[in-house]
């Protein structure tokens, strides 16, 4: 390895040797660095479980559609409602081919062994499948029978497996809301932060679940575009139809970027997991300085001799931060890997979508390596105490 | 370059400053010549430390004038400093070795930071003068694993390694033993004889004074003395 790094550097790797002639004190290091990158993956993965759980039922419908709102819905499931006639009203339009009223509804689901599920109910007329994406299209119009539903096979909670065989000739009577509903399919979905799961069911069941709820008053209303048509110009026209600001229209991408924004910036979850990932870089940044500032102080005489022999600040900078780097590259490994042990744990026990993706590993090794690069030039600070005129 | 390699004049220095300065060097006028070996000499506060970190660029000049291989350093900017120091050796009383490294690394130090020559050659020059001081066989050794006298040995290898134009060194010979000392202060003294290397060394080992060619004796920071061993009465 020597060799290796030598031939790299062009010179002695003294960093590298310093390191790892106190085995006790780079494994202490490594432990520090892999903690700090645990601590980032984790708020990391569940700010990214967050978002994923927030557009997965945005992902139940086609991406090219127009999604109709009031002005104050910034989240799907949390928007108030607004009035059916918009729809008919943005009909008018000739880009816009068709539209279908969204309904949503929350419900607790009792098992009978004394745990329940929060189930967050999507409806819209079965006759209105080609809204819904093309794996669901047949599921969503059969959904015209009376109290049907298409539960979710990841529902949190509750052991589901009994409902992965269920069909409209085969379906599965259960119990919500004080009425009898029948499983006739199912979705794969997953439960997220604001719920444990999502059934699918037609506006006439939704409104029998909630009677209170009016097929007058959707939380949301998806228009279709002609072929070719300019979704965000559409979507700026028809703004223009409506008497006041109390409704807005958008593309379903943009209101899902918008929710994912509103989610990580001004909601307390989204703000913690900054926070979090905020607490994760500091002590990665405190444990490395702290490990190369006590080796810079330990080595200090050894520095002041290197300055009487003419070595300038660069190459004091070069092996600071060469040992900032390699406690960056060796201690990222052990952290990546107990994050993902705590990601496949948290994903079995909590079910809520998270997983290792690429950019996030590549982003925490660069975030690492800048951090202890940081470190690093802090601890250089140190050298100025290093006056070769002690040493006599 | 000059024909003395260090030369001073009027050269004073102060700790401190205001009333709470302490002067250390009065008035010390000085040529070393080239190729010599020069011990500084004088009890404890006698200022010959101060004026071997003047003379080698450690420290700053305040006032009056020392030229070092023909460069003023009263002014010299820190690029100047490097410059030079890169072309002198120096040798401390504590060895300062780094831990981590081998003595082979240690002295490849004293190399590597002149950032040229083929990996080869250095290795080679090392080896040699390693073994030229008595390390053949304990140059993959780390400090912690050699005497005091070795490490000495090898923190002189690492003063000498480039071929300095003047060795600077406080106390070479403390940690040594009788043949290991003569060995390192005859070796400085082929060094001057045959390559022109200037040596001035501070110490009180007699072995030495003898060896020396001119022994300067400082007292309360002045310049008492400044004669050949033969008129301070010391046999050659």
């Amino acid at each position: 390895m020597t060799t290796i790094l030598t031939k790299l550097l062009g010179r002695l790797p003294i960093g590298f040797l310093q390191l790892t002639h106190n085995p006790g004190r780079l494994m202490a290091a490594l432990a520090g660095v892999a903690f700090a990158n645990v601590l980032v993956f984790v708020q990391l993965g569940l700010a990214g479980s967050m978002l994923e759980s927030v557009a997965t039922p945005y992902k139940l419908f086609r991406p090219d559609l127009l999604m109709i709102s009031a002005s104050g819905a910034e989240t799907l499931s949390d928007a108030s409602k607004i009035p059916r006639q918009w729809m008919i009203r943005a009909l008018a339009h000739p880009d816009v081919t068709g539209g279908t009223a969204i309904h949503l509804g929350q419900a607790k689901w009792l098992s009978g062994q004394q745990t329940s599920s929060s189930i967050q109910f999507i409806a819209l007329s079965p006759e209105d499948e080609g809204f819904v994406r093309p794996d669901l299209s047949e599921p969503m119009a059969s959904l015209a029978l009376e109290d049907t539903a298409l539960v979710d096979l990841r529902t949190r909670f509750i052991d589901m497996r009994i409902f992965e065989s269920v069909s409209p000739e085969a379906p599965l009577t259960f119990e919500m809301q004080n009425r009898q509903l029948q499983a006739i399919g199912s979705v794969s979905i997953g439960g997220g932060f604001g719920g444990d799961g999502v059934f699918l069911v037609s506006d006439q069941t939704f409104f029998r679940l909630f009677p209170q709820r009016s097929s007058a008053a959707p939380n949301h209303i998806l228009l279709e575009l002609r072929a070719g048509a300019n979704g965000e110009r559409v979507a700026a026209e028809l703004a223009q139809l409506f008497p006041d600001d109390s409704v807005r229209v958008r593309p379903l991408a943009a209101a899902l970027a918008e929710e994912q924004r509103y989610q990580m910036t001004e909601r307390p979850t989204g703000l913690i997991f900054a926070f979090g990932v905020g607490i994760g870089l500091i002590v990665g940044i405190v444990i490395a300085y702290q490990v190369l500032a006590t080796d810079v102080a330990d080595h200090i005489r050894e520095y002041a001799t290197f300055k009487a022999m003419g070595y300038r600040m660069r190459f004091f900078v070069g092996v600071i931060l060469e040992e900032a780097l390699i406690l960056a590259a060796i201690g990222f490994w052990p952290g990546l890997l107990f994050s993902q042990l705590f990601y496949v744990t948290l994903a079995h026990l909590t079910n809520i979508p998270i997983s290792m993706t690429t950019e996030r590993a590549l982003a925490v090794f660069v975030g690492t390596v800048v951090a202890c690069s940081l470190s690093g030039l802090m601890a250089i600070r140190k050298l100025r105490a290093a006056d070769p005129a002690d040493l006599f | 370059m000059d024909a003395a390699p260090i030369t001073m004049s009027g050269l004073e220095h102060t700790f401190g400053e205001g009333e709470a300065g302490k002067q250390v060097l009065f008035g010390i006028d000085l040529q070393v010549e080239r190729g010599s070996l020069t011990v500084l000499m004088g009890p404890s506060g006698s200022g010959k430390t101060t004026l071997l970190t003047l003379m080698g660029c450690l420290r700053d000049v305040q006032s009056g004038s020392v030229r070092l291989l023909g460069t003023e350093l009263n002014g010299a900017d820190e690029e100047t400093q490097i410059a030079l120091r890169r072309r002198l050796g120096f040798v401390f009383q504590a060895h300062n070795l780094h831990d981590s490294l081998t003595a082979r690394q240690n002295v490849l130090m004293g190399l590597q930071v002149h950032g040229r020559g083929a990996p080869e050659h250095h290795r080679r020059s090392v080896s040699h003068l390693l073994e030229t001081l008595g390390l053949g066989k304990r140059m993959d050794y780390l400090p912690a694993n050699l005497s005091g006298g070795q490490k000495q040995r090898v923190a002189i290898a690492r003063a000498l390694v480039s071929n300095p134009e003047v060795v600077f060194a406080d106390e070479p010979t403390a940690a040594l033993d009788k043949a290991s000392g003569h060995a390192a202060v005859t070796l400085l003294k082929d060094l001057g004889r045959f390559r022109g290397t200037t040596t001035v060394m501070v110490t009180h080992d007699p072995r030495i004074l003898e060896l020396a060619d001119k022994i300067v004796t400082l007292e309360d920071g002045a310049i008492v003395r400044n004669e050949a061993p033969a008129r301070a009465g010391l046999a050659r």
